[in-house]
């Protein structure tokens, strides 16, 4: 196949699925259903378009979705944010030596093998139900992947780099700064992306269990649910996939910019 | 022997265990002069890398003394060991940093290294876009701006195809020629040894010990043409042989 083929391709094979996905849609909405279930349970394409997303009221159709997206969504990067700082600090300390390491990584495994639905009930009794516990479920949700990317990327470095440094008396900090961390970043992008998608759904289960303070987009399907507001429950699922699919592909731009120079990954498409 | 003011390595006695087993060298002596180029070869596993290693004290000896000044040693690996996500330029300045040499200084030798490697027009590129044989100037040119007085080669140009190994022959014998620095050089190449060396120490194995050493009596410069000299073929037979005998 010739590059240009090749790209077309590419472009054309998602929208293929797209139409294919809504053509069942389309069919299990009007030929499996009478009109009654298709209300409750599988509202016609055009119908999730048209009420919940060109409709424009404060509390109906896209307003109250784009505005509980936007708590769901600070919420998620403030807590990818300090993740990522906390993280990468654990992950320098573990990197540091190997007794740090023995003596912090089992609890790191721990934080990810909690269920943050256990964990949920002691944030609360911690810091309350609010943003402050929102922000903490993402930031536990979410630290993990980075801590062990970025650990492995500093602990994959070339050795003979390090002999190189070792050779000409390089501190530690210096070793840090211009040999491992550089040397880790393809990694620890990795470990943003995988991390990022961790802290959009740690937001989201977040607002949904702390039901209280500004609206966010877990809770707003919640009542959307009980409601039975299908056609907008739809439209904010949707919303909140698009805010996944945008960070990802942030991420993926990202990484591409930071490491387009130097790294094989670069150069292929996220 | 270490009293020689034109020593700028000496090794003597050196022996190696690592702690896990046998002996890996054996009472290994020798001597880097300024303007000398030293070679060992020897078979697979007779512990050349880990005499350089020694030499340049990234390896402690089990005993034995080893006299060098570290700050004035280039080391060159098999492979580049370049930092793929700094230009041509910085990577030759990695090391002029790390010994904290600034300002215009550095940039002066930044220059001057990258111009005797030939790498002018390619400054701005990154290791991925080079050849295997530019990569390897480059990591030269990274050594050559801390001005050493020893360099230390561990088969440098072992992955490079002939014609490219022999460039980088010539061009390291015009570098050497010009800077007179002290060499010691491990390949497992006999043509090389003899081409650039004036001395060259056959190592056997298990444990490792010199076993012979050849004078190669041409002086430099040397030209090109001279791999095709009979008395060079003379010299290659021999080293072949001495090579030969360590695996009887
Ligand atoms: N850190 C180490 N611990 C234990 N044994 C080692 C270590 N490093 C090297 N050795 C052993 O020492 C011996 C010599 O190794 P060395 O790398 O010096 O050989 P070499 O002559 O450079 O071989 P080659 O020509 O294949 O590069 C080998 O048998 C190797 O297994
Ligand atoms: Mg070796």
């Amino acid at each position: 196949m010739s590059k240009k083929t090749l790209r077309i391709g590419r472009v054309i094979s998602p929208i293929v699925t797209f139409g294919l996905v809504l053509s069942i849609w389309y069919f299990i909405s009007y030929v499996v259903m009478n009109a009654n279930r298709r209300s409750v349970a599988l509202p016609a394409p055009h119908d999730v378009l048209r009420q919940g997303f060109f409709t424009w009221q404060h509390n109906r159709g896209i307003q109250p979705i784009v505005r509980a997206m936007l708590v769901t969504g600070r919420v998620a990067i403030v807590g990818l944010l300090i993740a990522t700082i906390l993280g990468l600090l654990i992950a320098i300390v573990m990197n540091f030596a190997k007794p740090l390491e023995w003596s912090l990584y089992p609890y790191a495994v721990i934080v990810q093998t909690l269920p943050i639905l256990a964990l949920v009930p002691i944030i609360k009794i911690w810091f309350g139900a609010n943003l402050t516990s929102r922000t903490v479920a993402c930031v536990l949700v979410a630290i993990f992947p980075i801590i062990t990317n970025a650990l492995f990327g500093l602990q994959s470095t070339d050795r003979s780099l390090h002999e190189l440094f070792s050779l000409h008396k390089a501190s530690k900090f210096t070793r840090l700064r211009k040999l491992e961390f550089p040397s880790a970043l393809p990694a620890i992008f990795i470990g943003l992306r995988i991390a990022a998608g961790g802290s959009v759904i740690g937001a989201i289960v977040g607002d949904f269990f702390f039901r209280q303070g500004a609206i966010g987009i877990g809770r707003l399907i919640d009542n959307y649910q009980k409601e039975g507001r299908t056609t907008e429950l739809f439209a904010a699922a949707i919303v909140s996939s698009l805010f996944g699919v945008a960070i990802f592909i942030g991420f993926g731009f990202l990484s591409k910019v930071a490491i387009r120079h130097w790294h094989d990954s670069a150069t292929q498409v996220p | 022997m270490a009293s020689d003011p034109n020593n700028v390595l000496s090794l003597e006695h050196i022996t190696k265990t690592f702690p896990n087993g046998a002996p890996v060298i054996s009472d290994v002596s020798l001597t880097v002069k300024r303007g000398e180029v030293v070679s060992i070869v020897g078979p697979s596993g007779c512990g050349k890398s880990t005499l350089l290693r020694i030499a340049a004290r990234l390896e402690p000896q089990t005993t034995g003394a080893c006299t060098v000044d570290t700050h004035g040693i280039g080391y060159v690996f098999q492979d580049p060991t370049l930092l793929p996500w700094r230009s041509v330029r910085a990577n030759v300045a990695l090391l002029a940093e790390l010994q904290h040499l600034e300002g215009t200084m550095m940039q002066t030798r930044v220059d001057e290294a990258i111009a005797l490697v030939g790498l002018q027009d390619h400054q701005d590129k990154y290791p991925r876009q080079l050849s295997g044989g530019m990569r390897m100037r480059v990591s030269l040119a990274r050594s050559l701006v801390l001005r050493p007085q020893l360099f230390l080669f561990d088969e440098p140009f072992s992955a490079l195809d002939e014609i490219n190994r022999q460039r980088l022959n010539d061009e390291l014998l015009r570098l050497f020629e010009h800077q007179q620095f002290g060499v010691l050089f491990v390949t497992h190449s006999v043509t090389e040894a003899v081409y650039l060396s004036s001395k060259i120490h056959v190592m056997s194995a298990r444990p490792g010990v010199i076993s012979r050493t050849i004078e190669i009596p041409f002086g430099y410069p040397r030209e090109a043409d001279l791999r095709f000299d009979s008395s060079f073929g003379q010299h290659a037979l021999e080293v072949s042989h001495a090579l030969r005998e360590t695996e009887s």
